[in-house]
């Protein structure tokens, strides 16, 4: 079949009822200052791996808080670690620290 | 016939001073062979191709002007210099001249060899006499007194207890006066340092130190017994020049004080404690903070004959650890301390967990509460090499894994890069693009053909992962970045971001020079390929971390700048220079803190009295802006401004 750069997703749904938010208390915890991330997306704007992939940062907060935590190991591995998100955040979210401590808690660290 | 007997000197108190040594010598040897068994195979390759070379003279040197003379923390701080200088340099040349005493009074001895003089130690009961034959040797002595050869020993502790062991009436050699007034001097040096030491501790100020190391009990206990021995001494050979009249200057007249009659009793117990304390200080040395005193000199030398720290604990870091002395030096200059308060993570802390083996957890924290400004190894007088001793540690509690990069495949040099200046900006360019258009402007007008390596889109350097001590995702970076500029042929590289620069001149290996755009734009003014007007703006220049205490580029961008404007005077520049407080290196420090530190910065800055802030490095400068009422300005910015066009 033809790729025309487009895809129809499977449709799925979300029960916020069975929501597994372990991991995401567990990384209040470890940096509180995700707190006040409001969502605004000047982290995922000034991504240098934004530039040349998907790599999204907002996305991978998402999916985080909401516990859809599959895939994100190998997602977060695109992360050339720059620190750009860090200095344009508004709200002051230390967002390197925030992705380290993800992986880690992905890895059972 | 002649018959041959031997003296030697022996009391009980000696023993414990020989056990001392004895442990302190097999517990030495034991660890060093043991780390350097642990050297990995580059520093064996090292050490077996240079471990005799010529490097061994400036080893030695350093060791000499390090070891003893301490000139490094001269440098900083006088008073704190002389007081380490006392302690060593003083404590060094007792021990020199007191071998050196001994060695006289005995060689007299022996050509002396006076039989009455020998009967009057042995009646003392000091020294112990001992022949080959089977007569004992007071009855040689005794019977035949013309006929014997008395030979004196001189075993190790003569020199220690030396004032013990010959006093009274001792058949006086060529210096004897000369070496007993020099002990003194020396020993009253010695008390200048303690004295230095004491108001150190009460008043730290008054010897140029905000702060000093709060040490750990064991450290405490054999600092105290370090502080008694020399007191000891001191008050031991006094109450037996009381006795005897023996002696220098000094201990005769704390002499004059006592009375032989009071005093007598005392004199064996002094002795011992003084070879106690001796001893304590021995047995503990290799335990605490004191084991620097030899393994300076060994790091000294396998630095010196090309040794330098890997990425994973090995041997030479052991040395570098045992190396650090806990001075506390390092702890003033950190801006975790000085501008923030509870980051009890400087070097002398970090290096003391790794080394006393503290929990994983406490290790991984101080570790990674850290700028990597490099004001610490500024500081340090025995230069360790921190930053690598902290990314050693931060890797252990890393992930260190693959990255997931396949994205960068794509990535291709363009055609025409072949034979330009690449240039680089970097990431953090990309949040300050003033800088890249004033770097294009210069190109232009300098007439120079260029490559934008990263104008839509930059690969990282590496260097923020290599920091955080992803060693492996770091290395598939700069494979990437590598493999780019070689595929491109461009003939030289020129980075705008200090911590690019560093990368890519100490770990890329690459062919083509590599060049800060500060030192790039010099060399164009002084070669007369970019004219500039002179400006009247007042600038206060800010030194970042990694190009200045990072690479050693000090004066370039200040060439430039006073080309282009009239730089003012700051109090902390150079190697004092406050980092922005936005370093790339420190990953869990919160906003709030990171603000406390650029605003020291900015206030020392501002002091000056400069209408603009010029830094060099857009990290420092996307720190800065819009904290400040003074416009903050790159150096390639003011350049730009300042370019008269020739037509």
């Amino acid at each position: 079949m033809k790729d025309f750069g487009f895809a129809i997703e499977k449709p799925r749904a979300l029960d916020t009822d069975k929501t597994n938010r372990e991991l995401y208390t567990r990384l209040l915890k470890r940096e509180p200052s995700f707190a006040r991330c409001f969502q605004c997306g000047m982290c995922s704007a000034t991504c240098s791996a934004r530039n040349f992939t998907d790599y999204n940062i907002r996305r991978i907060h998402t999916l985080f808080r909401q516990g859809q935590t599959q895939e994100l190991d190998q997602m977060l591995k695109a992360c050339m670690l720059c620190g750009k998100c860090t200095l344009v955040c508004p709200r002051g979210v230390n967002l390197r620290h925030l992705i380290i401590q993800m992986r880690k808690l992905l890895n059972n660290d | 016939m002649i018959q041959k007997i031997t003296l030697t000197p022996f009391n009980s108190f000696v023993i414990p001073f020989m056990a001392g040594v004895l442990f302190l010598l097999v517990v030495c040897i034991w660890k060093y062979i043991r780390w350097i068994r642990l050297f990995n195979e580059e520093q064996r390759a090292v050490l077996r191709k240079n471990w005799i070379s010529w490097n061994i003279f400036p080893a030695i040197w350093e060791m000499l002007r390090e070891g003893l003379l301490h000139i490094r923390i001269f440098k900083r701080n006088v008073v704190l210099g002389i007081m380490h200088q006392a302690y060593a340099l003083g404590w060094f040349l007792l021990i020199v001249a007191g071998a050196m005493e001994s060695m006289s009074a005995v060689r007299h001895l022996n050509s002396d060899n006076s039989p009455e003089f020998a009967s009057e130690l042995i009646s003392q009961g000091n020294w112990i006499a001992y022949s080959k034959t089977d007569t004992p040797a007071t009855d040689i002595l005794q019977n035949n007194p013309e006929n014997v050869k008395i030979h004196y020993k001189r075993p190790l502790h003569l020199a220690i207890f030396y004032r013990y062991f010959l006093h009274s009436n001792s058949p006086q050699f060529k210096n004897a006066k000369f070496y007993a007034n020099l002990m003194d001097a020396l020993l009253l040096y010695v008390f200048l340092g303690l004295t230095l030491a004491v108001i150190k501790i009460f008043r730290s100020r008054l010897m140029g130190m905000r702060n000093t190391t709060r040490h750990t009990i064991i450290d405490r206990f054999s600092k105290m017994s370090l502080w008694c021995i020399f007191p000891l001494r001191f008050l031991a050979e006094s109450v037996t020049a009381s006795l005897y009249g023996n002696g220098g200057f000094w201990t005769l007249s704390l002499a004059k004080l006592f009375d032989p009659v009071i005093v007598e009793g005392m004199e064996m117990s002094l002795w011992l404690f003084y070879s106690i304390m001796l001893t304590i200080f021995f047995v503990t040395m290799p335990f605490t903070r004191y084991m620097h005193i030899f393994t300076e000199l060994f790091l000294i030398y396998f630095r010196k004959i090309g040794m330098t720290e890997c990425n994973a604990k090995s041997g030479y870091s052991m040395f570098e650890l045992n190396a650090c002395s806990r001075c506390g030096i390092c702890i003033d200059g950190c801006p975790l301390n000085r501008d923030v308060n509870g980051h009890k993570v400087q070097a002398v802390y970090l290096i003391r967990s790794i080394r006393m083996k503290e929990r994983a957890s406490v290790i991984r924290t101080m570790s990674t509460d850290c700028l990597m400004c490099g004001q610490c190894s500024i500081a340090c007088p025995v230069q360790i090499d921190i930053a690598s001793l902290r990314k050693i540690q931060r890797n252990k509690g890393a992930i260190d894994t693959r990255g997931n990069y396949s994205y960068l495949h794509g990535m291709r040099s363009p055609f025409n890069a072949m034979g330009r200046v690449a240039y680089f900006g970097g990431c953090m360019s990309h949040l300050t693009p003033g800088i890249t258009t004033a770097m294009e402007q210069i190109f232009n007008a300098a007439g120079i053909k260029y490559w934008h390596m990263d104008h839509h889109a930059t690969i990282c350097c590496g260097r923020p992962l290599e920091q955080q001590g992803f060693f492996n995702q770091a290395a598939e970076l700069r494979e990437k970045n590598k493999r780019l500029l070689e595929e491109s042929g461009a003939e030289m590289l020129v980075t705008s971001c200090p911590i690019c620069y560093q990368s890519f001149t100490k770990e890329y290996k690459l062919d083509i020079p590599v060049m800060h755009h500060t030192v790039f734009i010099d060399k164009l003014i002084s070669e007369g390929r970019l004219t500039v007007r002179h400006g009247q703006a007042k600038t206060a220049y800010h030194d970042p971390c990694e190009l200045g205490r990072g690479m050693g580029i000090y004066n370039e961008p200040r060439r430039v700048l006073e080309a282009v404007s009239n730089p003012q005077t700051v109090k902390l520049e150079r190697e004092n220079s406050i980092c922005c407080g936005f370093n790339l290196g420190n990953t869990v420090l919160g906003i709030n803190d990171q603000t406390k530190i650029r605003n020291a910065a900015i206030e020392n800055l501002t002091e000056s009295g400069a209408e603009t802030i010029a830094t060099a490095c857009p990290m420092c400068k996307k720190a800065f802006l819009h904290n400040t009422k003074q416009p903050v300005r790159d150096i390639a910015e003011l350049v730009a401004e300042n370019i008269i066009l020739e037509n």
